[in-house]
């Protein structure tokens, strides 16, 4: 096992919480007061679009940067004052990969545990082990520099899995990746998660909140928008059923008091209308019915996009 | 336990955190070395090519040369104290400069560090301890060619060593305080403008004495005319109390450094 015994898990204990944490820079306000809290084994998301303030509010949890004002406690410690003995129980994976591109893969796993005290003959046994887990064995010898980004991205997490942390903060772990990449980790991801690693994870990307997170909070401009899981998330925020309705328009806005009245709701987007019901089928019967003719019509289940969508009227990727 | 002794330093002088892990960041860079073991050949040819072209080129017009306390030397025994100095001035600021900077801005290594329990401090204090390991073997390999080559005059010349170390910690310290401002490539002339003069006219090649008035006081404030000094006095045996104060000197510049750069550390991956 890559995470040596698990401890028995108390239930609802908090490893991490902050109340009004708040982070500025100059009279720029990055992170504006947010509350939260994370239990020990649950994989608790950040999710939200480019400049929401997730990576400021990672690098204040990750301990390297300090807090402005607010409150925030890791295993109940302070950061300022206890920085070097919180990130000992942590493991980090910054937004952009920070491997020693000068040493080879096993070497990255070598030094990088050595940073944290570790002995030789102990880094060699779990750089091993880590090496398998992320799928690199064959790749050990080898310089960083030319594997591939999700290579790279499966030896960051082995690294910062190398001290056995008791939270491991992913900050866009598949951003730039291509999908099958994107699987492989989210498989490791799961596979860490059930060994019983609290994961904080922040994402741009609805599907990967959806397929990870157990609890997660959407951030807009520096605060917290809402707070749930994915399900209950949609629950509250969307009907259970979107009708998307693309139609041969220069702007859409122009023929969204067409369908007035259809579903509980209509957005109106760039280049689609989408109509929210908790029957997508009978709300397109509608459309029909109405002799609306769109160019296409497709009837899809809701999203956290969806939820995005609603709370702030905007896409979260763009 | 030196705990106690920490927290009185620290509380006179603002100095960031460390774990008492800048070790680590050693044995990293001698991991990193041992795939390019080139660059440490080229580090120890330089200064023993000067010694050559110059001890025995010059050497060769020039058959004695007075030194600044009186006595009558020959010229590659003036001259190679200076080399050495010189040489532990250039591998220091060379590694923590533009090895420094390039980890800082491109690589990304400390900001890797920095996530561990590892501090600004073990940053600062383990690359300038790089350096001086680094600065050292160059300094031993050039010793011993100075001494084959018959240009070491007195016993002293087994601290001259030590002495060296104490050229690279000065300068690495200063080297890396200053990499921490640089924002591009193009500062590092800045690097040369301040080197280059301090080789040429720190009684490198000429006693003190055949400079102007003027000029001497100038030369005297200069770290490098220190180092060199010391070199001489312990390589040609001249040895006073004048000696301490070129360490004190030397080792006052590297504190300074070392704790500015552990600051400037903070200020710009701490944010
Ligand atoms: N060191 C910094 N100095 C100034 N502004 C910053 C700094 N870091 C982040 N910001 C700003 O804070 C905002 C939030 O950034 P960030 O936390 O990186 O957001 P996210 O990770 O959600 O994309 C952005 O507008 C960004 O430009
Ligand atoms: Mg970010």
């Amino acid at each position: 096992m890559v995470l040596g015994s698990v401890a028995t898990v108390t239930e609802d204990e908090t490893l991490l919480s902050a109340t009004g944490l708040t982070k500025t820079f100059g009279d720029f306000t990055a992170v504006d007061g947010i509350d939260f809290a994370v239990r020990k084994g649950e994989c608790f998301g950040f999710l939200g679009p480019n400049g929401a303030g997730k990576s400021s509010t990672m690098r204040m949890v990750g301990c390297v940067s300090p807090v402005t004002s607010g409150e925030l406690r890791l295993f109940g410690l302070d950061p300022a004052r206890h920085g070097p003995a919180i990130r000992a129980r942590l493991g980090s994976c910054p937004q952009r990969d920070t491997l020693d591109e000068e040493l080879t893969v096993e070497e990255n796993l070598w030094v990088y545990g050595r940073y944290f005290g570790l002995s030789r003959k102990e880094v060699r046994t779990r750089a091993a082990e880590l090496l398998d887990f992320a799928q690199l064995t064959d790749r050990a010898g080898d310089k960083v520099e030319p594997l591939s980004g999700g290579m790279k991205r499966r030896l960051t997490i082995a690294r910062s899995l190398i001290n056995s942390p008791e939270i491991l903060l992913l900050d866009e772990p598949t951003t730039g990746l291509d999908p099958q990449a994107r699987h492989v980790l989210w498989d490791r991801l799961f596979r860490l998660k059930r060994s019983g690693v609290t994961l904080v994870l922040t994402t741009h990307y609805m599907d990967e909140a959806e397929q990870l997170c157990d609890r997660l909070v959407v951030m807009d401009h520096g605060r917290i928008v809402a707070e749930g899981s994915p399900r209950s998330l949609i629950d509250e925020y969307s009907t259970r059923e979107v009708l998307e309705l693309r139609f041969d328009a220069e702007d859409h806005q122009d023929v969204a008091e067409q369908v007035t009245g259809i579903g509980e709701r209509v957005e109106v987007l760039p280049d689609r209308l989408l109509v929210y019901a908790d029957d997508g089928d009978q709300a397109a019967a509608v459309v029909h019915s109405r002799g609306i003719e769109p160019l296409s019509a497709l009837v899809r289940r809701a999203t956290l996009e969806d939820v995005f969508l609603h709370l702030t009227g905007r896409t979260l990727v763009d | 336990m030196s705990a106690p002794t920490t927290t009185r330093l620290t509380s006179l002088v603002p100095m960031p955190a460390g774990a008492g892990l800048a070790r680590m960041l050693v044995e990293r860079n001698i991991t990193s070395f041992r795939h390019g073991w080139v660059a440490l050949v080229t580090g120890f040819a330089e200064p023993v090519f000067y010694l050559f072209s110059l001890g025995i080129g010059i050497g060769a017009l020039v058959q004695t040369v007075t030194t600044d306390s009186g006595a009558e030397v020959s010229y590659p025994q003036f001259v190679a104290p200076a080399l050495l100095a010189a040489s532990a001035m250039n591998g220091a600021v060379f590694d923590s400069t533009f090895n420094v900077f390039f980890k800082l801005r491109y690589a990304k290594l400390y900001d890797a560090v920095l996530a561990t329990p590892m501090g600004p401090r073990d940053i600062a204090v383990g690359e300038i301890a790089w350096s001086l390991i680094r600065g050292g073997l160059y300094s031993a390999a050039f010793l011993v060619v100075a001494l084959l080559a018959g240009a070491v005059g007195s016993w002293w010349a087994v601290l001259a060593l030590p002495a060296a170390v104490f050229i690279g910690f000065a300068f690495a310290a200063l080297g890396m305080f200053a990499t921490t401002f640089m924002k591009s490539w193009v500062h590092f002339d800045y690097i040369t403008l301040a080197i280059q003069p301090m080789f040429l006219f720190s009684a490198t090649f000429f006693p003190l004495s055949t400079y102007p008035e003027a000029l001497q006081w100038v030369v005297r404030v200069t770290p490098l005319y220190h180092g060199v000094a010391l070199e001489r006095a312990l390589m040609l045996g001249e040895v006073g109390w004048g000696v301490l104060a070129h360490v004190g000197y030397l080792v006052v510049l590297g504190a300074i450094g070392v704790v500015g750069t552990a600051r400037r550390l903070e200020k710009l991956l701490l944010s």
